[in-house]
């Protein structure tokens, strides 16, 4: 059977979504920490709009993003070195160069 | 909503879920929780979920072996899945003070069947590979100290309680509990009142603003802590590792994330749970210098949540002096997680009277007003 990927830093599909409504993870923080989705590389950027959009309709419409999970540093997956000071690994990118502009 | 309860539980963490998970299975059921976000909002659902028994007074060091046994047990008690993974907690002494603190600790911890030990730089190199030791004196190594994974516990917990009938209620905020003299009356909340004799402050960082609707002052004062996530590599780390000269501490998670924290001296009481540049400087120059390799793992996140900590650094625990039936379980500091499941049962054992814990009163808030204080001295974060 065809599978839907909502998250795919963390292999999240409509599937699991849906279970974790039906279990009671109905909100989007807890939706969240439940599945795992939004925790991956891209922090969010790719899926939190598709399961709001989900979560909303599977809540008849409700507003769900009134109150979204807050934005936190960082933008791009920045290697540690950087902010300990160090310009070693500082070309280095291998999992999420699409991701950090900078690297290019 | 209920509109009256036997007890009322003001926070849903690790703390009061752990209370009313073990009320219900002593079949006290008419409980309701009430939490202000969503359950794991507060510092429940931000902490390293780290858990040790490698403490300075015997009775951290007790009441944390029995937490161990106790979430040893809990996924399989609720169905939801801990991660709990027993790797030993290294911590680093970096000055001879320190060194000798770490001795006789652990001579008590020995005497409490802890198997904490001393370990040589070298040993330690061997126990964490690229451990980088320049500086380190010696080290405590205890394998049987571990991490786990903070939200499963609460939702475990919260499952099993409602399951036996205790209300729960998410996303609902207590606005005032009114008394008539010392009684108090009822619980109000803006989905509604909920008529009641007893009230159970387990609010954490919240826990002053609480006390203060019944005229109650706390002496606690919430703290950010920040932490951070590295993204996930092949699993290589395997226990928490501690450095005691500045607070770091860090762990690799079930997912294969670097995830800790590290002190911050400097850091202000405040209900501020924002980021800042300062944490991501200070927390990766502890990191890579304890541990060289991490240098190239990428930083994915970072958030934070509150201790809650008190003058003493010991919990607020028991009944207060002007008003009956309020009873205190607050005040955890940067520990709260780890002693929730002894906290919760012994506080079940008390509330009920099955048992008189010392606990509560030798914790109690009138302990400031005695002067019956002491200090804690391993605290970390």
């Amino acid at each position: 059977m065809a599978k839907t990927i909502v998250c795919h830093c963390e292999d999240v599909t409509l599937e699991d979504l849906k279970e974790a409504f039906e279990a009671g993870y109905r909100d989007l923080e807890s939706l969240k920490r439940y599945t795992g989705f939004a925790t991956g590389l891209c922090q969010g950027k790719g899926c939190t709009a598709h399961v709001a959009r989900m979560l909303s309709s599977l809540k008849g419409g409700d507003d769900v993003v009134s109150d979204p999970p807050r934005t936190r540093p960082l933008l791009h997956p920045t290697p540690a070195a950087r902010f300990a000071g160090q310009t070693r690994f500082a070309g280095q990118n291998s999992s999420s160069k699409s991701c950090d502009e900078e690297e290019s | 909503m209920k509109d009256k309860a036997d007890l009322v539980i003001i926070g849903g963490g690790v703390i009061g879920l752990s209370l009313a998970y073990h009320l219900a299975k002593m079949g006290f059921t008419d409980v309701v929780v009430l939490e202000q976000g969503f359950l794991c909002f507060g510092a429940s659902g931000r902490n390293g979920g780290g858990v040790r028994q490698q403490w300075s007074t015997e009775e951290n060091i007790r009441l944390m072996q029995e937490s161990v046994r106790m979430f040893k047990a809990l996924s399989i008690e609720t169905g939801y899945n801990l991660w709990f993974r027993q790797g030993g907690y290294l911590f680093l002494a970096r000055d001879p003070e320190t060194a000798t603190g770490l001795e006789s600790t652990i001579k008590l911890q020995n005497r409490c069947g802890v198997p904490t030990r001393l370990v040589s730089p070298t040993q330690a190199s061997k126990i964490v590979h690229g451990l980088n030791t320049d500086g380190v004196e010696i080290c405590a190594f205890n394998p049987t100290d571990g991490v786990l994974f903070p939200f499963p516990a609460l939702w475990g917990m919260a499952k099993v309680a409602s399951d036996l009938g205790v209300e729960i209620n998410t996303f609902t905020r207590v606005t005032d509990i009114a008394a008539k003299g010392r009684q108090i009356v009822k619980v109000v909340t803006d989905k509604g009142s909920i008529a009641t004799n007893r009230v159970v402050n387990a609010a954490g960082a919240w826990s002053v603003q609480i006390a203060k609707m019944l005229g109650v002052e706390l002496p606690n004062k919430p703290y950010r802590h920040e932490i951070l996530i590295l993204e996930p590599t092949k699993p290589f780390l395997n226990p928490m590792v501690s450095d005691l000269s500045n607070g770091l501490y860090f762990s690799q998670t079930m997912r294969g994330e670097i995830c800790g924290g590290v002190s911050n001296p400097d850091e202000k009481s405040s209900m501020d749970t924002g980021a800042s540049f300062d944490f991501l400087r200070r927390m990766s120059s502890a990191m890579v210098a304890v541990l060289p390799k991490l240098a190239s793992l990428k930083v994915m996140r970072t958030w934070a949540g509150f201790y809650d900590e008190t003058p003493d650094g010991n919990p607020i625990l028991g009944r207060v002096n002007q008003i009956d039936g309020f009873i205190q379980l607050n005040g955890f500091g940067g520990h709260g997680f780890m002693m929730a499941p002894a906290i919760g049962k012994m506080a079940a054992q008390w509330i009920l009277r099955k048992a008189n814990h010392q606990i509560f009163s030798k914790y109690d808030l009138a302990r400031f007003d005695r002067g019956e204080t002491e200090r804690e001295t391993f605290v970390i974060g």
